[in-house]
């Protein structure tokens, strides 16, 4: 699930106002779109690539091997089995609000034929110096420089918090992973760090949770196997039980998904686990030595 | 989404589950007058919450009077901070034997989750923990589904005897329930094998997908409004999330989990957060209305503004922002972090218009904001 310089890119949804907005700085960054979809729109040209109907017909036209999705919530699930048996190599699924059945077929259907998918409920992807997919500031320096840190983040904004603070401490990232908010996902926090761990380039990863569900237990099984470094932080700690956090995935029942238990057990797994966003460049510097 | 038994139980008889003989009351009288049609019955609390019978929300009644009596007892309790607004009056059901059925949304295996037990009435995590053997999972693929021979395979050993079938049937149309009305559980428990024959749902709890609600909104009507304060009320009639704390000092953010992270950010320094208040994804241009309604927020001492845009412009949020503090002009000194996408624009405005320069890092906003609120 990290896109390469490489990776041909199908906005599903391009002539929309974020698709566009979104998809002219992709270009700008170097992502290689090389088509769009709208089923109202197949044949015109937009942000100078052709639009097609469906994803199947684009393959057809001109293959890809990334389609980002720029869909509402209702009509996600046809656009992303569309997408999947298309061919596509991976998904990012950006929109918020996908009822949780329709999220549970196309992460079926994708897993079946080993595809990736990134979200529901994502900001994106990031591999700095390369390319971007989603609706990331790649292009902001002062957030994404080419280096040697992993970064998963279930929040947009949290990412960016954390990109900024890693490049602040003279470091640079390797490729930002945004999972997604929801609580039932393409790839799990767990799936993201195995991806990260064998990504060439990648000498420590830094992992931003949050309260909800059992994702950072489950990721703290992996790590305790891993030989690079992972640092973590997890959102939510002053939340009240029982409230949704602004995202669905993040609700505290009991002691299920509550911070102490994730605390615990990532540190249990040998993680250094943050207290404040800003301790992130002084961790990284005493688990690498540099 | 959650729904009363009384709102649950029909949607059961739907899918073909039979549910016992009842009617809703909401005075002690009409109590009495449904129970003289039914006979003996049960008289059961309507709140969102379970351990009601343990709150003495469900009581038996012989005779109309006593019906009466218990309704009286029982509207107006507080259970789980519910009050008690009306009763459920239910036929009593001879019990033989009591299981347990449930599908639920399972982040683990990305899919529905069918489960099933012979130990009925108990909490399941109860059974997980103390005889899981009793207890059985089944990961679904959503796009296969669960068929009454799959709900046969899964209730067979369970030595439920002559009444395998009819309790496969239950299960198998449970999982269509499910999947008709968009649940992210549905769980029936107990679900009763009478010594008269009869498989009965004695209890229905339904959580319906909160995304799901737009599908079904005829049945979304029938469900329990949240309880929301009146700040929260305003707040989603606006389409922002937000939810009242008993702190003082005042947060706005972009996106869940930075706002989450402001919040722990003030309790970190010593401060208590008045509130959480995001405008992320689509919400990003109601900066304004959001910072006018918390700054309506009686008790707020400080504020702070933390932005990191992505999909948000930190540019479009600080413009609603000034406009916001243009026209009220408060008073409570405000401490603000801006990075991400538009933050040159924003930091720009933020000084032209309001005179104030952004903290450099979020951590020094909260600080700020925890020490002016003291």
């Amino acid at each position: 699930m990290i896109v390469r310089a490489a990776d041909r890119v199908l906005v599903m949804g391009i002539t929309g106002k974020q698709g566009t907005f979104w998809t002219e700085r992709m270009q700008a960054y170097g992502t290689r779109v090389v088509g769009g979809t709208n089923p109202q729109k197949a044949g015109a040209t937009h942000c100078n690539v052709p639009v097609f109907a469906t994803a199947r017909d684009a393959m057809g036209g001109t293959a890809f091997d990334v389609a980002v999705l720029f869909i509402p919530p209702l009509m996600v699930k046809e656009a992303a089995l569309d997408a999947i048996e298309a061919g596509a190599k991976g998904l990012v699924v950006l929109t918020e609000h996908i009822p949780v059945q329709d999220v549970m077929c196309f992460v079926a259907a994708a897993r079946e034929r080993s595809i990736w998918i990134l979200g529901p409920n994502t900001a994106g992807a990031v591999t700095p110096g390369e390319c971007f997919a989603g609706f990331m500031p790649a292009f902001n320096e002062r957030i994404f420089r080419k280096g040697s840190i992993g970064v998963i983040s279930r929040s947009g904004s949290l990412g960016v918090l954390f990109c900024l603070n890693v490049v602040q401490a003279g470091y640079g990232e390797s490729a930002f992973l945004g999972i997604g908010g929801d609580p039932i996902i393409g790839t799990t926090t767990r799936e993201a760090l195995t991806a990260l761990d064998r990504f060439p380039g990648t000498e420590a990863i830094v992992m931003v949770g949050e309260i909800g569900g059992s994702m950072e237990e489950e990721a703290a099984d992996y790590a305790r196997t891993m030989s690079k470094p992972v640092i973590a932080f997890i959102a939510g700690g002053a939340a009240p039980e029982g409230k949704k956090m602004g995202h669905a995935g993040a609700i505290v029942m009991g002691n299920k998904g509550s911070y102490a238990s994730k605390r615990s057990a990532l540190e249990a797994a040998g993680v250094t686990v943050l207290d404040t966003p800003s301790a992130v460049g002084a961790a990284l510097k005493v688990r690498l030595g540099h | 989404m959650n729904f009363e038994e009384h709102a649950a139980k029909p949607l059961l008889a739907a899918q073909g589950i039979a549910v016992p003989r009842g009617e809703l009351a909401q005075t002690p009288d009409e109590a009495a007058t449904i129970a003289a049609r039914i006979g003996p019955v049960v008289i059961k609390a309507q709140v969102p919450a379970g351990k009601r019978g343990k709150a003495g929300g469900i009581r038996l009644a012989a005779s109309p009077e006593e019906a009466r009596s218990h309704a009286r007892a029982i509207i107006g309790m507080a259970i789980a901070g519910h009050r008690v607004d009306t009763v459920l009056v239910e036929e009593t059901v001879p019990i033989e034997r009591e299981l347990y059925a449930a599908v639920l949304n399972e982040p683990s295996s990305k899919g529905p989750l069918v489960m099933f037990s012979t130990a009925g009435g108990m909490d399941v995590e109860e059974v997980a923990a103390s005889a899981p053997e009793r207890l059985k999972r089944r990961p679904i693929d959503i796009r296969r589904g669960f068929s009454r021979a799959d709900a046969g395979v899964l209730v067979q050993d369970a030595g439920i005897g002559a009444a395998e079938g009819a309790v496969a049937d239950v299960v198998a149309r449970l999982y269509q329930a499910y999947r008709a009305y968009d649940a992210e559980l549905l769980e029936i428990n107990p679900l009763a094998l009478t010594r008269d024959g009869r498989v009965l749902a004695l209890d229905c709890k339904f959580v319906m997908d909160d995304c799901g609600i737009v599908r079904h909104p005829d049945i979304a009507r029938t469900g329990t409004p949240e309880k929301l304060t009146g700040l929260e009320a305003r707040a989603k009639a606006a389409g922002l999330k937000y939810i009242d704390l008993d702190g003082n000092v005042g947060v706005l953010a972009n996106g869940a989990g930075l706002t989450m992270t402001t919040m722990d950010m003030v309790r970190h320094h010593g401060g208590r957060p008045a509130n959480f208040l995001e405008i992320g994804g689509e919400a990003y241009t109601q900066a304004r209305p959001a910072l006018e309604m918390l700054l309506s927020k009686p008790g707020i001492r400080s504020l702070v503004v933390n932005f990191c845009g992505a999909f948000a412009r930190t540019d479009v949020m600080s413009q609603g922002v000034i406009e916001a503090i243009e026209a009220l002009k408060p008073r409570l000194p405000i401490f603000f972090s801006v990075h991400g996408t538009g933050d040159e624009e924003a930091i720009r405005l933020l000084k032209d218009r309001l005179g104030v320069t952004p903290l450099p890092t979020m951590d020094e906003a909260c600080k700020a904001a925890v020490g002016a609120a003291r």
